[in-house]
């Protein structure tokens, strides 16, 4: 089946004259505000309706999740440092989704690596300094994470094999496999709760300007910058694109699908395993078993509402991770689960939805 | 002695594992039907989350499985509609959809079940069995496979009629034309989007009622996460069956066992890890994957949003 190729709305400046660039660039970032901004704001208010019914104070509710998430000092700084896995993985799916490989197993893969260097960290840090353990672990990290997708990979470079379904029958083996892991082989004998044992505080991420935000952050915002200018400043990022846009026009080009579809997967789930290291070299020292803080399946939304794109997805991820650290305490307040917070994601997205719609019916509009 | 073990053994292991393979079964063929119309439903965990609530405060309150397992149906569908609305008729993209349908009605139901039952954490009485007379009297498989609830066998006249279906019926070819070629299927005269429809909202009411089967009849109780990933292995099991439903069935048996394996080594005393144990099934598929998967068949428009005006 062929397409017709019509110019894309993305393009049209190129036909405008000059004096009409400006309006139109200032009209087109108004609408990519509209369409990610009002997602946010309707699936505030509907979750505040879903508070009512459950007999909770909305306002309340929400006023907590700002004045705990953003405005208290602590809680400002765990928002950042929460952060800082979160771009990570959020960097690795900004990489795979605009080719139109769907990495849904990030979870998989963050916590397998996670594993890994929660137990070679302590078992290295007594014999070196920052400078050889944090590359190391940061390294071994991404090879984890990587490695986690190989065989999907494999299977969708040269199967054909859909993603969708391999990389989460992968996450579900992967965290299986990380329990026992951390219970049969790298238990902390001195404890008896199943875990590993803790990396010291003092060969933890160095932390900023004497906050307790650690330098996890300033890697996860590097990654994201990076991979936006790779994505839309390089001939492979344009590659990638063209992957996602129309796989059949890339194998026409004579790209290597193969490889193209492999690097994708290594990075996007070297990606994820980084997201880990940040989170263990910088936070919590330490994995249990049957750790999952499941970051990997919530990011994949502001990843969408953000539109591929970096400063966006830094500024999504900023109020997603005041949304999840406000509304931790929150729910505990309004005695909830913390459940809330997932469905005011899974609302954002049934609206981004319906707004993207509303956008297309407007550009279709336009054109007649 | 070791083989009154291994009796034991291959008894629970055998029950249980027809016990955890019916609701993928439920999963899996309506997961089929929906890939079919051209619809890939990645809310069928959401929709079997859903299921299992609902079912699950059905039977609580009127003591009746058969009417859980229908309310489970129901509330199925109804979040099968949102799927309806925005990917069939709104033309939004089916995996975000998705995505947002599991995780909006597994923290829905979280939310819910903490409301109501989170000082009680009440429990089902355990479903009763319908014993096949004369089969289920057969030493060591009879009591696993033919002493069951009758919602087993339920779901395999579901899969016969199924298959009859997509090979006799209309709406059957319709349903595999909207797949395929859906502008064929608008020139021949049908309408896609409401075979598409009908297809989404049958799977959701299938995926409703197979998790409906897991909270009343497996677990006996709702929790967050009672579910565990069926959906996601139905999606699996639908993609190898390849448009061949027996295989679904086959699928879910092998699933299933591996699944009730924990339980079963337990019982008999044996000390292996249980999270090596648990990797099994998840390592099966991706083998199974790997082996079959290239034969995998996909109907042409999945994932494409029926659109009149875009020839």
């Amino acid at each position: 089946m062929t397409v017709p190729l019509s110019p894309a709305p993305e393009n049209d400046d190129l036909d405008h004259p000059r004096s009409d660039k400006a309006e139109s660039r200032l009209k087109r970032s108004l609408t990519t505000i509209s369409v990610s901004v009002l997602p946010v704001v309707a699936a505030i208010i509907v979750g505040g309706l879903l508070l009512l019914v459950l007999g909770r104070n909305p306002f309340l509710f929400y006023s907590n999740v700002i004045s705990h998430g953003l405005i208290g000092s602590l809680g400002r700084q765990e928002s950042l440092i929460r952060m800082a896995p979160l771009l990570l993985l959020a960097a690795g799916l900004m990489v795979a989704f605009p080719a139109g490989i769907w990495n849904l197993g990030g979870d998989g893969q963050f916590v397998l690596a996670g594993v890994v260097v929660a137990a070679l960290g302590p078992q290295m840090a007594p014999y070196t300094n920052g400078w050889i353990l944090f590359p190391v672990l940061f390294v071994v990290a991404f090879a984890v994470g990587a490695a986690w997708s190989i065989v999907p990979g494999i299977m969708k470079a040269w199967l054909g094999m859909n993603e969708i379904i391999t990389t989460l029958m992968a996450t579900f083996l992967g965290l299986r496999l990380s329990a026992l892991l951390v219970k049969e082989f790298f238990a902390d004998p001195s404890t008896t709760v199943p875990q590993t044992k803790v990396l010291p505080v003092k060969d933890r991420l160095p932390r900023i300007f004497g906050t307790r935000v650690n330098i996890g952050l300033v890697i996860g915002i590097v990654a994201i910058l990076g991979v936006h200018y790779m994505m839309t400043r390089t001939a492979f990022g344009l590659r990638l694109r063209i992957v996602g846009m129309n796989p059949a026009a890339a194998v026409h080009a004579g790209m290597n699908m193969k490889a193209l579809t492999m690097s994708i997967f290594l990075i996007s789930s070297g990606l994820a395993g980084m997201a880990a290291a940040v989170q263990i070299v910088g936070v919590d020292g330490v994995v249990r078993a049957e750790w999952n803080p499941a970051f990997g399946f919530t990011i994949v939304p502001l990843v969408f509402l953000a539109r591929f794109n970096g400063p966006a997805v830094i500024g999504f991820v900023g109020a997603f991770a005041v949304l999840q650290i406000g509304g931790e305490w929150a729910s505990r307040q309004a005695d909830l689960p913390n459940y809330f917070v997932v469905v005011l994601v899974a609302l954002m997205l049934l609206f981004l939805a319906v707004s993207e719609y509303l956008q297309s019916r407007s550009v279709r509009a336009g054109e007649r | 002695m070791t083989d009154i073990l291994s009796t034991v053994f291959l008894a629970s292991l055998l029950s249980g594992g027809v016990i955890s393979a019916v609701p993928l079964i439920y999963a899996g063929l309506g997961e089929a039907i929906s890939e079919r119309s051209g619809v890939l439903n990645l809310g069928l965990e959401g929709m079997m989350v859903a299921g299992a609530y609902a079912g699950f405060v059905a039977t609580l309150n009127s003591g009746s499985i058969w009417f859980g397992l229908f309310v489970g149906g129901i509330a199925g569908l109804v979040v099968s509609l949102f799927m309806v609305g925005l990917c069939v008729y709104l033309n939004a993209d089916q995996i975000v959809v998705g995505i947002a349908l599991t995780l909006g009605a597994t923290g829905v139901t979280a939310l819910l079940h903490s409301a109501q039952y989170s000082k009680s954490y009440p429990r089902l009485p355990k479903a009763g069995v319908l014993s096949i007379p004369l089969l289920s009297k057969i030493p060591v498989v009879g009591v696993g496979l033919f002493s069951q609830h009758a919602s087993t066998y339920l779901v395999l006249v579901l899969v016969a009629g199924a298959m009859w279906f997509f090979r006799s019926t209309r709406i059957g070819l319709n349903i595999k034309a909207a797949g395929d070629q859906p502008h064929a299927l608008e020139a021949a005269g049908g309408n896609p989007r409401r075979t598409r429809t009908v297809a989404v909202m049958t799977a959701g009411f299938l995926a409703g009622v197979g998790g409906a089967h897991i909270a009343l009849i497996g677990a006996g109780l709702f929790v967050p996460g009672v579910t565990n990933g069926a959906g996601d292995i139905g999606i699996v099991l639908a993609m190898l069956a390849r448009g061949k439903l027996w295989w679904i069935v086959a699928g879910a048996g092998l699933i299933g066992v591996s699944l009730s394996l924990t339980t079963a080594l337990q019982l008999i005393g044996l000390n292996i890890p249980i999270d090596a144990v648990q990797m099994l099934p998840f390592l099966l598929i991706i083998v199974v994957l790997f082996i079959f998967g290239r034969d995998s068949y996909l109907p042409a428009a999945l994932c494409l949003p029926y659109d009149r005006e875009a020839r």
